[in-house]
């Protein structure tokens, strides 16, 4: 591999001049972002923070994760030009093929850096939330990789919705609890993940799966997700002689995909930076500042500062919050959120299934509408270039979708 | 407490606590989480009078993730019934039970309401005190001064995982008294008291001259009682709000109470 996430990554000054830098000791990113844990976990906190600043400037560390996601998780994914779809929406669309990677997303970039550093840390066990299951599935082949125990907590809802998801997490060794609290779904899972943590911390890992929670998670997981952009950046050069695209693209719902896609572009590049949320969860665009799961970001509350719940077709979307840099992105105008509603998604979903013979997840779905509704207006006008992260595949959607067509129920939001 | 000499920089929460643990008595702090049931404001009053030397009341939260499973099922049914935090200071204000009220809560409700408002709103309701459980001291300052400036005593909390270095600087900033978290976990009842209780009170007691009251997983009069050997006092939530849940009704809570009280007086 090649390119800049490959190299030993030294937190010099310029870092903290950079749109997508190092937050530094009080994580935050504007307005955004910090640390709002109970005392319990202030300490877990920072020793996680140290030891992620240890671990990504060493360049064992470096080498051991590249090597893992080489050998194992299947990168560099590849970058595909479709030529269909292309033609069709007369924009040249170019898809980062995250769901190339093993375990089907960009998850495992993630979960096999947390993995090495709680090896590093000493620690045997790791405990994940999950909404689609994607993130559950990867923490839960990383654990079977290191040889860790792994707790996954998954909302009752998405259980029902993903059921396939939580069987292959127990196939993994992983054993998958159900939380029964609040909305039973993502957030709820967050809720009861930290609370695991809280009563563990001692022997466990808290392997958060978003760009999201308190400092250092929101930084980590982006550097951790950088690979997607950095890797999509060179490969579109080489692609478009030289240039880089006019738009990224990529689904947001606490945002790892698009954050790491976005690290590669945003500094150095002058490519506007899309984030499309779910219609039904779409913190940017409903949401107001507040303080949930560690961290100051945009949030879906009422006026008293209730946490609403979110609603969407993808379980993994379905969350009220966003990862606070997303916020600050969208408040120095770096980076623009949209929505997509979930009849265009299922539209999208088999559009490209039909023209490319590529099967997005849901998720990934939101950001191909939102192409597709825009190609050849001012926004994105024809003969122009986009890239789409295709955060995941949809493997695990086809028979939800097959419900959908089936009952013919899906409604515009 | 009326009458009494307040010391500079002392609120009615500390210097109540201070006057009490000097008589020789030890501190008995009950929790109820506001909105609870119907008779909520009753069961304050009755606990209030059944012993305790201040009283906590819960602004419940959509997502209270420090808290267990029966703290959890109060604030739903609490959200359930409609509560909403200026709906719970509003009817605080109505309320004289002669002992020092301190809410506890969210940190994003009170930041939705804004620092200074809800500041302001706690101290018209004559709540003396608040309790913010996910705002560790490098979040706290904006609340901080707002709540310093109204009057509110912000108390911090303790944990079996803070370091010697920073107890000192939370026990510096925490005002009316410090809380020391008796066990890492959520809130709920334990059939038996962690070593970690008397280990945080021993670190707390050394570390300063405010009173120091010892809550999460203490659940009964003899743990209560076994605390308090170190700590001044105890703050008991989930034991009492399980008895609520359970149909208890305020006789019940007091009940309950006066039992905390009876053991913790040597009794």
């Amino acid at each position: 591999m090649s390119g800049p996430h490959s190299g030993p990554h030294s937190l010099s000054e310029s870092e903290s001049e950079l749109i997508m830098g190092d937050p530094g000791p009080s994580g935050r990113f504007g307005e955004f972002g910090g640390r709002f844990v109970p005392e319990s976990l202030v300490p877990a906190c920072m020793e996680l923070e140290a030891s992620f600043r240890r671990a990504w400037i060493d360049p064992a560390f470096r080498r051991e994760l590249d090597h893992l996601l080489h050998s194992y998780g299947g990168r560099p994914t590849p970058v595909t030009e479709c030529l269909r779809l292309s033609e069709e929406l007369g924009v040249r669309v170019l898809l980062k093929r995250e769901d190339l990677a093993h375990t089907g997303s960009h998850k495992i970039n993630n979960v096999v850096g947390q993995a090495l550093l709680a090896r590093r840390m000493g620690k045997k066990r790791l405990i994940a939330e999950t909404g689609a299951g994607q993130h559950g599935v990867a923490t839960a082949t990383a654990a079977a990789l290191f040889g860790m125990e792994c707790v996954v907590y998954m909302g009752a809802v998405d259980m029902e919705r993903q059921a396939l998801n939580v069987f292959r997490m127990e196939l993994l060794g992983a054993e998958v609890r159900s939380v029964e609290s609040g909305s039973r779904t993502l957030k709820d899972a967050v809720n009861e993940a930290l609370r695991d943590w809280v009563a563990s911390v001692d022997t466990t890992h808290y392997c958060l799966g978003s760009v999201m929670g308190p400092h250092p998670y929101p930084w980590m997981v982006r550097e951790l997700q950088r690979v997607v952009g950095d890797e999509s950046r060179a490969q579109c050069r080489e692609i478009l002689d030289g240039k880089d695209p006019d738009v990224v693209v990529a689904c947001a719902g606490g945002g790892s995909n698009a954050a790491g896609t976005f690290a590669g572009f945003a500094d150095g590049t002058s490519s506007v930076l899309v984030g499309v949320e779910a219609a039904g969860g779409a913190a940017m665009h409903n949401g107001i500042p507040g303080v949930l799961h560690g961290m100051r970001s945009a949030l879906m509350q009422d006026e008293s500062g209730q946490i609403l719940e979110a609603e969407s077709i993808s379980a993994g979307l379905d969350y009220p919050g966003i990862g606070p840099e997303h916020a600050h992105l969208a408040a120095i105008g770096r980076a623009r959120y949209e929505t997509a509603g979930d009849t265009e998604v299922v539209e999208a979903f088999q559009r490209l299934s039909k023209t490319e013979g590529i099967i997005p997840a849901l998720e990934s779905a939101h950001a191909v509408a939102w192409v597709i509704r825009v190609a050849g207006t001012e926004v994105l006008p024809t003969g122009s270039t986009v890239l789409i992260t295709l955060s995941g595949r949809g493997d695990k959607d086809v028979a939800q979708v097959r419900d959908i067509l089936r009952r013919g129920e899906t409604t515009p939001r | 407490m009326i009458g009494m000499p307040t010391a500079p920089g002392r609120g009615v929460l500390e210097t109540t606590l201070r006057d009490h643990r000097e008589s020789g008595h030890k501190l008995l702090v009950p929790y109820v989480t506001g909105g609870m049931d119907d008779e909520w404001l009753v069961t304050v009053e009755a606990v209030a009078g059944a012993g305790a030397d201040a009283i906590e009341v819960g602004i419940p939260f959509s997502d209270p993730m420090i808290d267990g499973p029966v703290i959890q099922e109060a604030s739903l049914r609490a959200l359930g019934r409609g509560t909403t935090p200026t709906g719970i200071l509003a009817d605080l204000g109505r309320l004289h039970v002669g002992i020092p009220v301190v809410v506890m809560t969210y940190y994003n409700l009170i930041y939705r309401a804004g620092h200074q408002r809800i500041a302001g709103l706690m101290a018209e309701s004559g709540v003396s005190g608040a309790i913010i459980p996910d705002l560790p001291l490098e979040e706290l300052e904006p609340w901080a001064r707002a709540a310093d400036d109204a009057g509110i005593a912000t108390v911090l909390l303790v944990a079996p995982s803070t370091p010697p270095e920073r107890i000192a600087a939370i026990c510096r900033r925490s005002r009316g008294f410090v809380y020391g978290v008796g066990r890492m976990g959520v809130t709920g009842e334990q059939s038996s008291l962690a070593g970690s209780a008397r280990e945080v009170a021993e670190r707390v007691r050394a570390a300063t001259e405010l009173p120091v009251c010892i809550g999460i997983g203490v659940s009964t009069p003899e743990q209560a009682t076994t605390v308090c050997e170190v700590a001044d006092g105890v703050v008991v939530g989930s034991a009492l709000v399980r008895r609520l849940l359970e149909g208890a009704g305020p006789v019940g809570a007091a009940e309950f109470v006066s039992s905390l009280r009876v053991a913790l007086d040597g009794g």
